[in-house]
């Protein structure tokens, strides 16, 4: 237990991500992790399978149960907090990463997740993501992408497809979606990684290296909504096609995919990444995939590869990379300036001087 | 040569000059002298929102105006004894706030044609005569600095840019200021260019010199200490007082202090100024937008900090919805408004009084929220208290109605001892509150929507404590549990919970205070905010014509103080002057007490960017009064 938590070997032997929250006395199990109150998704909903995964995955970090904490903001996915018994906030459409930075900000002994969808982080609170993945706050956001606004029944969301025929674009959508996952990279992510609601072990494995890294975790969570985008991730899902449409990342090891391994990519003469048939091109040509690299172009050369079909769709984690966390740097400037005074908290004392001054003068 | 030296009460001096003639630093230097002597002072500092507007225009001009005297004052004063004017757009956009008479010290240097023509004078008003119902004074600054500092290793331009020092100089020697803190406050700010450091002193000298032998002036004034209550004293800006006030109640709650803020005039300097304290444990967070500001300080207040956003009227509009979140979530929380004029980006640097209504009513459903203002500059750090005080002990976010005036005024502040502020510690929920099965052996549970039967404030349960893990959000909660509710009955209850927590603020607010020295007075003013100077000199100067007026001022608008209405019907006259127009309700305080009271408010407004002139409103009052006087004849 104790490894995870003392930082991984790429951070430079930094803090671990959870290494300043208590640890649980006892051992705990999924059912400690769960609510009394009634989970109201529909049935069929991709968000059960992802709120289990989470609810067995927690009790492996062995934290305090009371010093977890899940902000969410508007949206299907939003509701997750009511189901999670740890504390919990469920605020307001976008702002949970702005809410979760000043909490994580000023509570290090917390270890806090925000838990959001593609029109909550992306749409209304775009501005807030990016912001909180540039500054390297330390939180984990679970994004859960089902290209669907859900609960206001069925608009196309900013990762719906172009031409996309909702309620609100009879005629199909004008706008281009965004790739989270290039985005986040582009707001300058220590940290991003993705995952399926329908591979309970894969979405577990992602979960676990989001928790160790310290500093902004993006998972995004492919997620489907069974009323409004029904089948929007079934190529990844079904067995006859999952395996020629899913690039499974493994740091370390060579980018190859399909049933018999067959598909790989290269680095063209142009350093563009190029798909290639392993046998032709020798196994040895093949990009090594490389996690921790400080720059992030490979990272986003990999996000880039997927198609508007999902053929060569890359899950695991792209990116994680240590980068000084925001709320770390916060701490140490006030305990320099604490150390400055020979690091006692300032008293009453000081707040007196703080008040008169320099320039007093004195009425008889 | 000795010089006769006068007594005065009290003078009102303005600076003006162009935005790069350093005016704001002039007046400051002066404030800062006349402080440090014993004088009770005021200031307005009054400058465009463009940092450089074009150079020797109208709009690029930047005034200070200080108000000192042997006695207690109450406004910056409304017309100034002493006009520094540093070129000729200063001339133009301050001499109509001149009485005959007054003393006005022009920059000649810069009364060129050219400078002329820009401000659209048609000839030289030092020298067509247009000017002489005033005491001019005609000064080659620019030039007489430059030649002062020959020698030194300084660009011309550089030596130029001194003339401010030369003008501090002159009338730090005409009012017989003491000059040791300018020497010091120079060698300090300028210790790393030795040759400008010495320029600046050279010129500072050289203007006093200057006073000393020109036949010019032939007196120098003094205006003796004033007689203010024992005490330390300091001088103090609004904003400067509202951040201690915010370091004051973080040390009196035992809880830290998060700031989260976005850059906005006239807030910023809250921010600039919290970020200097970290060894107090202030986390101040610069945020991306206003709504990422009050989002971060409602997630600190969360975790179980003294939470605070500050910004001016339109970030409270962008942070109307988290405000209504955390009425929700039932969170202290301290939002800071200093207003500006608006409707949108309106005058960044003009003050105006007219976001009360937003505060009160700019959020959706009903989102009931205390709001206080503070009076004057110093009354930011007890109003800040109060704040806090609110916030903490009910739960919920409280707005701050401060303004640009209050913000960049400052007076002279009686220095509180710390063991005087007010005690105000809080205490988090520790252990369940409740069990299961409402019986006492029964398991025990935590309902985070159990009140306080007095102040029906919820517990404040912050993340880490065993046992109390909890949910809260924006959807409607059921009473005492907390669990999502669309119950018809509970969401009632709830919204009305919400209220009479507001309402309960009252209780322990003090009464009006009415000041009515002879207790005859058939008129009251109300008013709220920064309009206490003003209305207070008013009423000075109505009473000293031999009539009565009563002055009451408001410093809890929401809840307002139990007794208001019942004060307010004693008078025969409400006059209510404000800073903003009403949405044509007769003003925006007027609006409420007429609503709450039935009281027929009589509105004076005005919405020009600038406080009201004591002149001006004492003569409303003696109108009000008269009109009362003459029904009595009829």
């Amino acid at each position: 237990m104790s490894d995870q938590n003392q930082g991984t070997a790429w951070n430079g032997g930094g803090l671990g991500s959870l290494s300043l929250v208590p640890k649980a006395t006892g051992k705990q199990s999924a059912k400690d992790f769960k609510t009394d109150q009634e989970v109201r998704w529909c049935p069929g909903c991709g968000d059960y399978a992802i709120l289990a995964a989470v609810q067995s995955f927690m009790p492996t970090l062995g934290l305090a149960r009371e010093n977890v904490v899940f902000v969410s903001g508007i949206g299907c996915s939003s509701r997750f907090p009511y189901y999670m018994d740890t504390f919990g906030m469920h605020s307001i459409h976008g702002r949970a990463p702005a809410i979760a930075t000043g909490l994580a900000a000023s509570r290090p002994d917390l270890s806090v997740w925000v838990v959001t969808g593609d029109g909550d982080a992306l749409s209304i609170g775009g501005n807030h993501l990016i912001h909180a993945l540039r500054r390297n706050v330390n939180l984990k956001i679970l994004l859960f992408n089902n290209r669907i606004y859900g609960l206001t029944k069925g608009q196309y969301s900013p990762t719906s497809e172009l031409g996309k025929i909702t309620k609100s674009t009879p005629l199909g959508s004008l706008d281009s979606p965004f790739n989270p996952v290039s985005l986040a990279l582009g707001a300058e992510a220590s940290f991003v990684a993705r995952s399926i609601d329908s591979d309970r072990k894969h979405l577990t494995s992602v979960l676990q290296a989001a928790a160790e890294h310290r500093g902004t975790a993006l998972v995004e969570i492919y997620q489907n909504c069974n009323i409004f985008n029904d089948h929007a991730f079934e190529p990844l899902k079904d067995p006859e096609t999952r395996d020629d449409f899913t690039i499974r990342l493994e740091h370390g090891q060579p980018i190859r995919w399909g049933t018999e391994g067959q598909h790989g990519v290269v680095r063209d003469r142009d350093q563009a990444l190029k798909v290639v048939d392993v046998a032709a091109a020798g196994l040895d040509q093949l990009v090594v995939h490389d996690a921790h690299a400080e720059d992030p172009s490979h990272a986003f050369d990999l996000s880039r590869l997927a198609e508007l079909s999902l053929a060569r769709t890359p899950i695991g984690v792209f990116r994680a990379v240590d980068r000084p966390v925001y709320d770390d740097l916060m701490r140490e400037q006030l305990d320099a300036s604490r150390a400055a005074q020979g690091g006692r908290p300032a008293g009453e004392d000081d707040l007196a001087g703080l008040l008169a001054g320099s320039d007093t003068w004195t009425v008889e | 040569m000795t010089k006769h030296v006068q007594q005065l009460d009290r003078v009102i001096i303005r600076f003006a000059g162009d935005s790069g003639d350093g005016m704001q630093l002039t007046g400051d230097r002066f404030t800062t002298e006349t402080a440090s002597f014993g004088n009770d002072l005021s200031t307005l500092p009054d400058f465009p929102a463009e940092i450089r507007a074009p150079a020797g225009t109208l709009p690029g001009v930047s005034a200070f105006q200080l108000h000192f005297a042997d006695h207690d004052i109450m406004t910056p004063g409304d017309r100034p004894d002493v006009l520094v004017a540093m070129n000729p757009a200063a001339l133009k956009a301050n001499i109509g706030d001149l009485d005959r008479g007054a003393d006005l010290i022009v920059n000649t240097d810069e009364f060129t044609s050219r400078n002329l023509a820009r401000v659209g004078y048609d000839g030289n008003p030092l020298e067509d005569g247009s000017l002489e119902a005033y005491t001019l004074h005609p000064i080659a600054l620019t030039s007489m600095t430059v030649e002062a500092l020959k020698g030194f290793d300084i660009t011309k331009k550089e030596a130029e840019r001194a003339k401010n020092m030369f003008a501090l100089g002159l009338l730090s020697w005409l009012y017989n200021r003491p000059t040791e803190g300018t020497v010091r406050f120079l060698e300090t700010k300028f210790a790393r260019n030795e040759q400008i450091m010495k320029a600046n002193l050279k010129a500072f000298e050289a203007g006093w010199s200057f006073g000393e032998t020109t036949e010019d002036f032939s007196v120098s004034y003094e205006v003796k200490p004033a007689r203010l209550p024992s005490g330390n004293y300091r001088n103090i800006s609004g904003n400067l007082a509202l951040s201690f006030g915010l370091v004051a109640a973080s040390q009196r709650s035992g809880l830290p202090l998060f700031l989260g803020s976005y850059p906005i005039t006239p807030a910023s300097d809250i921010l600039h100024e919290l970020s200097k304290h970290k060894r107090f444990g202030v986390r101040t967070f610069q945020a991306e937008d206003e709504i990422a500001a009050v989002g971060a300080a409602l997630g600190a207040a969360y975790g179980g900090s003294l939470a605070v956003t500050s910004t001016s009227g339109p970030g409270l509009a962008l942070k109307a919805e988290t405000i209504g979140l955390g009425v929700s979530l039932e969170l202290p929380l301290i939002v800071v408004d200093v207003q500006r004029a608006g409707p949108s980006t309106g005058m960044p640097t003009k003050t105006e009084q007219a976001d009360l209504l937003q505060a009160m009513f700019g959020r959706n459903g009903e989102a009931p929220v205390p709001i206080v203002a503070p009076r004057s500059p110093a009354d930011c750090f007890d109003t800040a208290l109060e704040a806090a005080r609110i916030a903490t002990t009910y739960r919920v976010p409280v707005i701050l109605l401060s303004d640009g005036y209050l913000a960049n005024g400052s007076e002279p502040w009686r220095v509180p001892s710390v063991e005087d502020l007010p005690d105000l510690t809080v205490d988090f929920a520790r252990e369940p509150n409740a069990t299961v099965d409402g019986t006492e052996d029964g398991d025990p549970v935590f309902h985070p929507y159990l009140r306080d039967p007095e102040t029906l404030a919820r517990p404040w349960a912050v993340p880490g404590t065993a046992g109390l893990e909890h949910r809260i959000g924006g959807i409607e909660k059921a009473d005492i549990t907390g669990n999502i509710s669309y119950d018809p009955a509970n969401h009632d209850l709830m919204v009305r919970t919400r209220q009479a927590k507001v309402d309960a603020v009252a209780a322990t607010i003090p009464p009006t205070e009415v000041e009515d020295p002879r207790g005859r007075a058939r008129v009251i003013v109300l008013g709220w905010g920064s309009t206490y100077g003003p209305i207070g000199a008013a009423c000075r100067r109505v009473r000293a014509a031999g009539k009565d007026v009563a002055q009451a001022h408001l410093r809890h608008l929401n809840p307002f103080p139990a007794d208001l209405g019942e004060v307010l019907g004693r008078y025969e006259r409400v006059l209510v002057p404000e800073m903003n127009l009403g949405y044509g309700f007769g003003g925006q305080l007027s609006l409420l007490v007429r609503a709450k009271f039935l009281v027929d408010a009589i509105g004076y407004n005005q919405v020009r960017g600038l406080p009201f002139k004591a002149e001006e409103l004492a003569g409303v009052i003696t109108t009000c009064i008269d009109d009362i006087s003459d029904e009595d004849l009829q």
